[in-house]
């Protein structure tokens, strides 16, 4: 076990810590305890950056399973530790901020706590692992400890609803990514994902597993990013604290699908399907996201679906990039550049989003509302909140001289570049990707407007507010204030990133272009004179601010589709399928003995029937029968009147007496057959079953009417297909004798080997003696088990 | 009265017939199974004639015993077989002498079938008591 090891679970072990300071130190915010190891952790992770720029990567192998190919392999790349910082980063901005955001004498902090170092340690574990078992454990981790964490509240039934379906939506893609591994794994024969990254396509495109495998793989990061349709459990999981969303929903869990993605694209990236299913989904993402953003009233609402669009952009970009993959070189390769932009999207987002969500947490904690509609007017009350939110939002609108400018203009260049492209069709629905993402751009920069100017400009209503706002604490606002930071660092100095940590991710999403000293060479610069992209972003501004000004007019539009259609169809889905199962359950399920029994019998005569049909087993030989004699012929016509009439009688005395008939005429037949011991047994053995039949039928209840068994047709049609095929088998068996009998041995061997002339008796007793002991147990069973259940009976009925 | 009489006279013969039909398993038709049921049919017409309480002054066994005691006997005589080394159910047999029988020939099935046996009558007088007793 190496340190890294130890790093990525150390969240995990630290869980244990958490409740016993929890209880001894109930003084201190247990976050306070928390708080050292994200930061331990990211220092830790940051010195991996100078191994990483040459991109070279370490890895470092614990056996788990050796034997089916299952270690725990831990891998550190640009992409992973691009990641890894991100958790770790934001995880210590988190727990800071979760300090002053959960009052430690009315929140259950340890459950809060531990789930949060769960989420942690998965999230780190999905990241840097470089077994795709062990990932997809991870990955499942994830989803637990987020739905812990949105049910953290669990007293409210929304917290549950949201936590259930984003448990239900998620587990639903992990399961789909499972079969993608194993199908990965039945092309490659490794669990590796560094090992399989080395088959190059070609290799793999023409195996039959290759499409299920990249849809299965995409299924997995499409449910857990909130990816078109599946993004409607990011809404709802809105019911988690705010520290949590702004951790899980926007910085980190949402983008474990981007994540995968990213890593798989050197595998799948060359097929036109994982082209277009990647940026057509993420581009309808984007604008369906941007779309709804708008209307909605509550803050986090407009965040979720804000994230869920930022998220579209991002995987748009990812499937555009995979386009570079078609050119051998990185000299004029122009689709590179929206691999970059994917990759600087995401630290940016990660960044204003995650102050957003911790202004929007401010907000909510100050006033007691996240509602737009009561909201208003808090620029003079809230100063330094409103100058962070004005950061964010301008940020995620992408105006400058914020981060957002700067991954919003090379968005665009990626989207204006692939018309050029000369594959899959695009030269006639290239035009598509530029002008869904300008649209989209212009829903992103009003929603963002209507996040700042709605909250804080206006109108103040403190009518409408529980608590008179006033500035949150400074503790509450240093998380946010040094993610704003970062927001115009990194416009300013957006080259910081490039060399460390951008272009080794990009070298890990595309490492088919590089030959094994070249380097890519990412330069973000904030101008580049009068471009397209340029006036794009001005006509985003202009056309924004007018819709923005003028929203109440065409607000009407947002009646045409309802607010909640997917969710809408997802709730009727479970209800339907909740029914119906009911239905179906209670359909074949009706508690009648009866008709199991016409199943099992139908079943039976299928079953039989078939394999006769199939394997033609119907045979009929007549050589090696015996006569028949006169007394056979009489026996056999009384048995069989016996119990014919034993169907038609009227009374059960009848019948009865009927069945010890034909029990007795039975035991003739042993005599006629010569089988001694048999029809002494079968003779006192059916006056005792007679005897004990009187006996229970003297009890029944006097008050029923006997009657004919009444006749049902489907009865009478199984019970003669059961005797039929019965017979069928019978005369089948008998003429297909394959093998002599044993017989003769028993014969010869009775009494020189047993000390015995009886054989049947010598057989029951000697040669197969282990058969009659379980026979007399079963016996004592039945005595015990009559014993109890009448002695016991009297005594359970006094207890009811 | 008429029938008490002939249970009287009747019962021992049964008794008899049945110990014979044990006995004689191993050479002609009977053994344990058979035995067992007719000695405990001997017993029921003990208990229709007279009733339950006769029979149990007359043979004070739980019957319940009876069973377990049978199923000893048929487990005891199959395990004894693992002390001398053989295989679990082997029996032996062989001429023994007896102090007062003389020369006997005698088959440790017989004692196998002795727990058949009794197993069989626990079994069948359970059963009835149980019923009979019950209201």
């Amino acid at each position: 076990m190496s340190l890294l090891h130890v790093a990525i679970l150390s969240p995990l072990i630290f869980t244990i810590v958490v409740p016993i300071v929890y209880k001894f130190f109930r003084n201190v915010h247990t976050g306070w305890f928390i708080l050292p190891l994200p930061v331990l952790l990211t220092s830790y992770f940051i010195t991996f950056v100078s191994v990483t720029k040459d991109n070279r990567s370490i890895g470092e192998t614990l056996s788990w399973i050796p034997s089916l190919g299952i270690n725990f392999t831990v891998r550190v790349d640009g992409l992973g530790l691009l990641f890894a910082l991100l958790i770790t980063g934001i995880g210590s901005l988190v727990v800071l901020y979760s300090i002053y955001y959960l009052n430690k004498k009315t929140e259950q902090l340890n459950t809060f706590y531990i789930y949060l170092l769960l989420f942690m340690g998965a999230m780190l574990g999905v990241v840097l692992s470089d077994n795709l078992v062990v990932l997809y454990m991870f990955w499942e981790l994830t989803s637990f400890s987020s739905f812990f964490l949105i049910g953290y509240w669990y007293k409210r039934d929304k917290s549950r609803f949201g936590a259930q379906k984003s448990m239900i939506i998620t587990v639903l893609g992990g399961l789909c990514m499972l079969g993608g591994i194993i199908l990965l794994y039945l092309m490659t024969g490794t669990f590796s994902i560094s090992e399989s990254m080395e088959f190059f396509y070609p290799n793999y495109v023409k195996d039959s597993y290759f499409i299920p495998a990249l849809i299965f793989i995409l299924l997995g990061a499409f449910t857990k990013s909130a990816q078109f349709p599946f993004h409607i459990w990011l809404p709802d999981a809105m019911e988690a604290p705010t520290p949590v969303s702004a951790y899980l929903h926007s910085a980190t869990m949402v983008k474990a699908g981007i994540y995968l993605v990213a890593r798989f694209t050197p595998f799948f990236g060359e097929h036109p399907l994982w082209f277009w299913l990647v940026s057509g989904i993420g581009l309808l993402t984007l604008f369906w996201g941007s779309f709804n953003a708008v209307r909605q009233t509550d803050l986090k609402g407009i965040l979720a679906y804000s994230t869920i669009s930022q998220l579209g952009m991002i995987m748009s970009l990812l499937g555009v990039g995979a386009a570079a993959l078609k050119f051998s070189d990185t000299n004029d390769n122009y689709y590179l550049v929206a691999t970059t932009a994917a990759i600087f999207h995401l630290i940016n987002h990660s960044t204003f989003k995650g102050s957003l969500f911790m202004v929007v947490g401010i907000v909510d904690h100050e006033t007691g509302t996240r509602d737009i509609r009561k909201l208003g007017g808090l620029m003079t009350f809230m100063p330094i909140t409103f100058t962070l939110s004005i950061i964010g939002a301008f940020s995620m609108a992408g105006l400058p001289p914020f981060n957002g400018f700067l991954s919003k203009e090379m968005f665009f260049t990626g989207m204006i570049r692939i018309q050029d492209l000369h594959l899959y069709h695009l030269q006639t629905w290239g035009i598509l990707f530029p002008s869904i993402a300008w649209i989209a751009s212009v829903f992103t920069f009003i929603y963002s407007m209507v996040l700042v100017f709605k909250t804080f400009t206006g109108k103040y209503q403190p009518e409408k507010l529980d608590k008179k706002p006033h500035e949150a604490p400074i503790g509450m606002l240093i998380s946010p204030i040094v993610l704003a930071s970062l927001v115009i660092i990194i416009f300013f100095f957006p080259d910081l990133l490039s060399d460390s940590i951008i272009a080794p991710a990009i070298s890990v999403i595309l490492p088919n272009l590089l030959t094994e000293t070249e380097a890519f060479q990412v330069h973000i610069s904030a101008w580049h004179g009068f471009t397209v992209e340029l006036f794009m972003t001005i006509g985003v501004l202009l056309l924004g601010t007018f819709l923005f000004l003028t929203r109440e007019k065409w607000k009407h539009v947002y009646t045409i589709f309802p607010d909640r259609f997917f969710s809408t169809v997802y709730d009727e889905t479970l209800k339907i399928a909740q029914n119906g199962s009911k239905r179906l359950t209670k359909l074949y399920m009706n508690g009648s003995i009866r008709s199991y029994l016409l199943y099992i019998f139908a079943f039976f005569i299928a079953i039989l029937a078939a394999t006769m049909v199939v394997k033609e087993g119907f045979k009929l030989e007549l050589d090696n029968l015996a006569e028949i004699g006169i007394w056979e012929v009489i026996l056999s016509i009384i048995i069989v009147i016996g119990s014919i009439t034993a169907l038609f009688v009227k009374s059960r005395m009848t019948s009865i007496i009927l069945l010890g008939a034909v029990g007795y005429t039975v035991s003739l037949f042993y005599v006629l057959f010569r089988a001694p011991d048999l029809a002494l047994t079968q003779l006192v053995i059916e006056t005792v079953s007679v005897a004990l039949f009187l006996l229970c039928f003297y009890h029944l209840p006097k008050k029923k009417n006997e009657e004919r068994i009444r006749f049902k047709i489907p009865n009478l049609v199984i019970s003669i297909g059961v005797g039929v095929i019965v017979t069928l088998i019978a005369i089948s068996a008998h003429s297909t004798k394959l093998y002599d009998s044993i017989a003769h041995y028993y014969v010869e061997n009775t009494y020189i080997e047993a000390a015995g002339k009886n054989m049947v008796n010598v057989i029951l007793v000697d040669f197969r003696g282990f058969d009659t002991m379980f026979e007399i147990t079963v016996l004592a069973i039945a005595a015990i088990g009559i014993f109890t259940m009448i002695k016991l009976r009297l005594s359970g009925r006094e207890e009811h | 009265m008429i029938l008490q009489v002939c249970t009287k006279v009747c019962l021992f013969i049964i008794i008899l017939f049945s110990v014979h039909s044990f006995f004689a398993g191993h050479y002609e038709p009977g053994g344990g199974f058979i035995g067992g049921l007719m000695t405990s049919g001997a017993l029921v017409l003990l208990l229709i004639a007279y009733d339950m309480k006769t029979l149990k002054n007359i043979l004070p066994i739980d019957f319940k015993y009876l069973i377990a005691v049978g199923l000893l006997f048929a487990v005891g005589t199959a395990a004894a077989s693992l002390f001398f080394n053989v295989p679990f159910l082997t029996h032996a047999f062989g001429d023994v002498q007896i102090p007062i029988l003389g020369e006997t020939a005698l088959h440790t099935a017989t004692l196998f079938d002795l727990g058949v046996y009794l197993v069989v009558i626990g079994v069948t007088m359970t059963i009835i008591q149980t019923i009979g007793e019950d209201e």
